[in-house]
């Protein structure tokens, strides 16, 4: 349970002499809801499990036992398989997608439930604000495309797909090599899971921010007026927030394999 | 980089919490065992399947297609065949009835001037013997009656029939002459 819905639950109003209970880094922490030694389960792994239930119970509900003329929930799923098979995995890397869609589609339904949580009643976080699930997948997508990198180049060719830059003059070298290093191999990982964790916690951050403005403002006078404008935004943020949640799953799954196609492209 | 978020406070949201990673990965890799190893082959394999039912179908329908116009191709060519053969065999009897027909005409005429030819030379015949029938009689009559009339016997054959010459001579010429005077 986060400190602002406790403090909003106890009754904080605007005119009870009470502070605005502001929304911040508590609204991401949780209490564990159990804990075994220094290990505490949180609320926010409990979702993860959820989606990792829900994500492999649908495919499985979908793709079970797949007939050549589709049921609707089969239906379903091939649309969501083609739109990643398709749209991002042909469109990217090509021919040779084939073999990543798996991983890319599991990248891509697995993020975007984990993003739709945060709407979801009762469950009402997105499991990404939390940054060590974006940190989680953006870690195995690093050493997917490194391993590929090395695989599809020796260790040699890999070295320079990820550093050189054909045609450069020569003073420029070191700062380019450094640049690209740093670049392909340092901060694709970070930007990759930082996009998707700030989109979240930032979207959950405003959510949370008019919901509770909209319950301390409700009194009895013309602040309820503001909670009114406050709720209409919360209701106007959750909505804008399902457009999100698909997008940085979106975009999430085509970096991805925008850095797969890099690492096996020939020329760099 | 972990150590300098670090200092910015024991609440900073970019150290990622360990064990939410652990559970972060194994949640992932549990979707993705799952997906990759069993059920989006699955899926592939139905779609493949399905690409093949309707590709398959059409190509199928096309064969048939093809089949049947080579058929109808076929029986158009076989039927046009007999029409010519037909045509053919009606034009050779029709030729073969007209020979025919030109032959039998060809045939009855050789045959009516045959027969008509046989008719003459039998007449011809008749009329000869008659004649020399006739003539014998008229010279036995004659030479009988000229024998009884002149008394003397023309048993000499050469004579005779000397006599009876010049005598059917003189009758001739006398009927010439009565047909001339008749004339």
């Amino acid at each position: 349970m986060s400190a602002h819905k406790m403090l909003a639950e106890v009754g904080c109003h605007i005119q009870a002499n009470c502070g605005f209970p502001a929304p911040g880094l508590n609204s991401f922490n949780f209490k564990p809801i159990f804990s075994v030694g220094s290990f505490g389960f949180t609320k926010p792994m409990l979702l993860a499990i959820i989606c990792m239930v829900i994500v492999v119970g649908f495919f499985w509900a979908a793709f079970g036992k797949p007939k050549l003329v589709p049921g609707k929930i089969q239906l379903i799923g091939e649309i969501g398989y083609g739109f990643i098979a398709r749209g991002i995995a042909r469109d990217v890397i090509g021919k040779k997608g084939d073999k990543f869609v798996p991983f890319l589609t599991s990248i891509f339904f697995f993020v975007w439930l984990m993003n739709i949580m945060s709407i979801i009643p009762l469950a009402q976080f997105p499991v990404a604000s939390r940054y060590a699930y974006p940190v989680a997948l953006a870690l195995l997508v690093w050493i997917t495309y490194m391993y590929l990198t090395f695989k599809t180049h020796g260790f040699k060719g890999g070295v320079k797909n990820l550093v050189w830059l054909d045609g450069l003059p020569s003073y420029m070298v070191p700062l380019i090599v450094f640049l690209e290093f740093l670049q392909n191999v340092i901060l694709r990982p970070f930007t990759l899971s930082v996009r998707l964790w700030a989109n979240m916690f930032a979207g959950h951050m405003l959510i949370v921010m008019f919901s509770v403005a909209s319950w301390y403002l409700l009194t009895p006078s013309i602040m309820s007026a503001f909670a009114g404008g406050s709720f209409v935004m919360a209701v106007g943020m959750t909505a804008f927030e399902v457009l999100i949640q698909f997008l940085q799953a979106y975009i999430f799954t085509l970096l991805a394999s925008i850095y797969i196609s890099g690492a096996l492209e020939e020329g760099h | 980089m972990l150590n300098l978020l670090a200092e910015a406070g024991p609440q900073n949201p970019l150290i990622p919490d360990t064990s939410e990673l652990i559970i972060g990965l194994l949640c992932f890799l549990i979707v993705f065992g799952v997906l990759g190893k069993k059920l989006l082959p699955n899926i592939q394999k139905t779609l493949e399947e399905r690409h093949d039912a309707i590709e398959g179908g059409l190509e199928r329908a096309a064969s048939a297609q093809a089949e049947a116009n080579r058929t109808l191709e076929e029986y158009k060519a076989q039927l046009a065949e007999a029409r010519h053969e037909a045509a053919r065999i009606t034009e050779h009897a029709r030729e073969q009835g007209s020979a025919i027909i030109a032959e039998m005409r060809e045939e009855g005429q050789r045959q009516r001037e045959a027969i008509v030819a046989a008719g003459h030379a039998q007449i011809e015949a008749d009329r000869r013997q008659v004649t020399t029938v006739l003539r014998q009689d008229v010279g036995r009559i004659a030479t009988e009656l000229a024998g009884r009339v002149v008394g003397e016997s023309l048993e000499d054959n050469a004579r005779q029939s000397r006599i009876v010459d010049r005598f059917l001579d003189e009758l001739d010429a006398k009927a010439v002459e009565t047909q001339g005077a008749a004339k």
